[in-house]
């Protein structure tokens, strides 16, 4: 049996979580195991008969499991795979899942693969993984030597489908929570102000790099942006270590992830650290005064030259058009 | 006060990566070294509480010899004590082995605070704190970027789409950091020199079995097609071109 463990925000499933049962039907496809999946949280039944083209559903429901309280969700999964003794467990590769999952693997001291992309049946069982390293920008195949195997399935690594069938049997699962599990809790939530368009959302992002030079030379790319339909600005490492830029405008492995239609990268040499945090933008254009700067083996509009000449030169083009 | 922070030593690869010739490691032939980008806002963060409420810090990590260099870096930052768990086949280390050997060392020291990367630059486990918590049987927060101690507590903040969840922990506790907690400060000239100086302790460990087990490195594929749209402003109407394309004007 294939255990899916899945997560749940404002009353829904999350599109990671659709996912994880996307790959938990496609590895039972492979396998012959049948898949449950578990829920866990206030008010979460109610999802469970919307999860179509697997077997069965256990949840837990417990009014006390508001918010995130890691451990006792660790606590009601670990239980669930002694319980259950599933052959593979799969969760959403997301800050919250590999959380949850290292919890789950420390209590019952089994290994864990997190952030998978790739997984290879053989004979009906699961033979090794491929995960992701250095944010995306490596895979590494893993052989799991212990059992069950606790994965976890890196976020948008396949797209999410939905299944006919018949919906699943739904078998609630109670569990007792210790003192202990309820020590650590969210206290309080804090709502960010949105201000401007995210660099998640934009359709065009304009990255700075070293090669802006100063926090001052920002602000031709905030004016850059401005004459875009849904554009914001974004930076590299370098910018945001010499406070140029907030870490809140960092992308790359240890920032931000984004998917514009469109990213303009000035003056930023390509480093991978950088790119992982950008490959998924469907365009790259890169500014850069060195033609042999990386980043132009990963772009697909180059153009060669100061960006202190370009982007001005730009915004006044951009500018006359609006005016006429 | 006293604080463990757990560095790991990592290849600083820039432009690319190349792979040793049995797709085993990275290549680190021309490559420096460095600490994990959250690892040294964990190092800072040390720093900063200990400069406000006294006491010492410690730096720990698991690693071969050479990972002396990354113990100094962060002791010419201001921290205080470094132990090497000296394992030259450190790269046979799995996360619950890496998590056991730490867990051994520090479980009698009596630190109040144990910090940790959310997960390493390289191999991105996501949970040799979280272990070490568990072994320890220590309350753990992942993904911190807000830590503030107060009396015997520690409030924590992290950063999610929805905003910021406050959790409230009392100590000794495990958290793991994220990059933007902090801007790391560089070592000072005077604290580079200091740290050559500073012993450290070192301890063999030997690894237990592991529970997982690498088989190869790949490189993902990137299948862009470069296409340059010119040398300096004379490029600025095909720029205007794409941009139209796109829609984004
Ligand atoms: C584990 C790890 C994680 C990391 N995570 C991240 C991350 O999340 N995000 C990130 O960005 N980095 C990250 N880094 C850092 C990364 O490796 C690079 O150091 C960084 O991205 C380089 O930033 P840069 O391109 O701005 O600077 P540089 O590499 O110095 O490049 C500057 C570029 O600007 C060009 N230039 C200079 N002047 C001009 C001009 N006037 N006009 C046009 N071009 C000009 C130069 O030719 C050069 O190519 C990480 C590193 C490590 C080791
Ligand atoms: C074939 C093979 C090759 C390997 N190659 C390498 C390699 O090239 N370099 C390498 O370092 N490891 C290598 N490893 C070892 C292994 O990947 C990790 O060191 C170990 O499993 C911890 O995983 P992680 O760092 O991804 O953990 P994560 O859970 O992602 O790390 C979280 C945090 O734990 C702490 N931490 C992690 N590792 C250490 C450590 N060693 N000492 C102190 N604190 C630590 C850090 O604070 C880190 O931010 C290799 C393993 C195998 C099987």
């Amino acid at each position: 049996m294939i255990l899916a463990i899945l997560e749940t925000t404002k009353g829904a499933l999350t599109e990671t979580s659709l996912e994880t049962v996307t790959a938990a039907r496609d590895l039972a496809h492979k396998s012959n195991y049948s898949v449950t999946a578990l829920l866990m949280g206030k008010g979460v039944s109610a999802l469970a008969p919307t999860l179509k083209g697997i077997q069965t559903v256990l949840v837990a429901e417990d009014s006390r499991l508001e918010g995130y309280l890691p451990d006792a969700l660790a606590g009601i999964a670990a239980h669930a795979i002694r319980q259950k003794s599933p052959k593979i467990v799969l969760a959403p590769g997301t800050e919250t899942g590999n959380d949850l999952m290292a919890r789950v693997a420390a209590r019952l001291n089994l290994g864990l693969a997190t952030n998978c992309v790739e997984f290879f049946v053989e004979g009906g069982s699961l033979k090794r993984v491929t995960r992701s390293n250095w944010g995306g920008s490596l895979l590494e195949e893993v052989e799991i030597l212990s059992s069950p195997a606790l994965l976890t399935l890196a976020p948008h690594a396949l797209a999410a489908q939905s299944a006919d069938g018949a919906a699943p049997v739904v078998e609630s699962f109670s569990v007792t929570l210790s003192e202990k599990d309820l020590r650590v809790w969210m206290k309080e939530l804090i709502p960010t102000e949105k201000k401007g368009i995210s660099l998640t959302d934009a359709k065009v992002v304009i990255g700075g790099g070293r090669g802006m030079g100063s926090a001052e030379a920002f602000k031709m790319l905030e004016e850059l942006a401005s004459l875009l339909h849904n554009a914001a600005v974004g930076a590299t490492r370098v910018a945001t270590n010499n406070n140029w830029r907030p870490h809140s405008d960092q992308i790359g492995q240890t920032g931000v992830q984004i998917a514009p239609d469109l990213y303009i990268a000035c003056g930023i040499s390509g480093a991978i650290q950088h790119m992982v945090g950008c490959k998924n933008s469907k365009k790259i254009l890169a500014i850069n005064k060195d033609p042999e700067a990386p980043i132009f083996q990963r772009a697909d509009y180059g153009v060669i030259g100061d960006l202190h000449q370009i982007v001005p030169a730009l915004i006044a083009e951009l500018k006359k058009l609006k005016g006429g | 006060m006293k604080v463990l922070v757990c560095i790991k030593r990592v290849p600083d690869t820039g432009g690319g990566f190349k792979l040793t010739s049995d797709s085993m490691r990275v290549d680190t032939t021309n490559v420096g070294f460095a600490i994990s980008p959250h690892e040294e806002c964990a190092v800072e963060e040390a720093i900063r509480i200990i400069e406000k409420h006294g006491g010492s810090s410690t730096v720990l990590t698991l690693g071969p010899q050479a990972a002396q260099e990354q113990l100094r870096e962060a002791i010419a930052k201001g921290i205080n004590n470094a132990i090497l768990l000296e394992a030259e086949d450190y790269e046979f280390w799995d996360p619950a082995a890496t998590a056991s050997a730490i867990a051994e060392t520090v479980k009698s020291m009596g630190f109040d605070l144990l910090l940790f990367g959310n997960e390493s630059a390289d191999t991105c486990n996501y949970q040799v704190g979280v272990r070490v918590a568990y072994l320890l049987d220590l309350p753990c927060v992942t993904g911190i970027k807000a830590l503030e101690i107060q009396n015997n507590k520690a409030i924590a903040k992290r950063e999610t789409k929805d905003g910021w969840e406050v959790y409230e922990v009392p100590l000794p506790a495990v958290f793991t950091i994220r990059e933007g907690i902090n801007t790391p400060r560089h070592p000072s000239l005077r604290g580079i020199m200091s740290a050559k100086k500073v012993p450290i302790e070192q301890k063999k460990v030997t690894r237990p079995a592991p529970q997982l087990v690498r088989k190869a490195l790949k490189k993902p594929q990137e299948g862009r097609q470069l296409e340059i749209l010119g040398q300096g402003v004379e490029a600025v109407p095909k720029i205007i071109e794409k941009l139209r394309e796109m829609g984004a004007i």
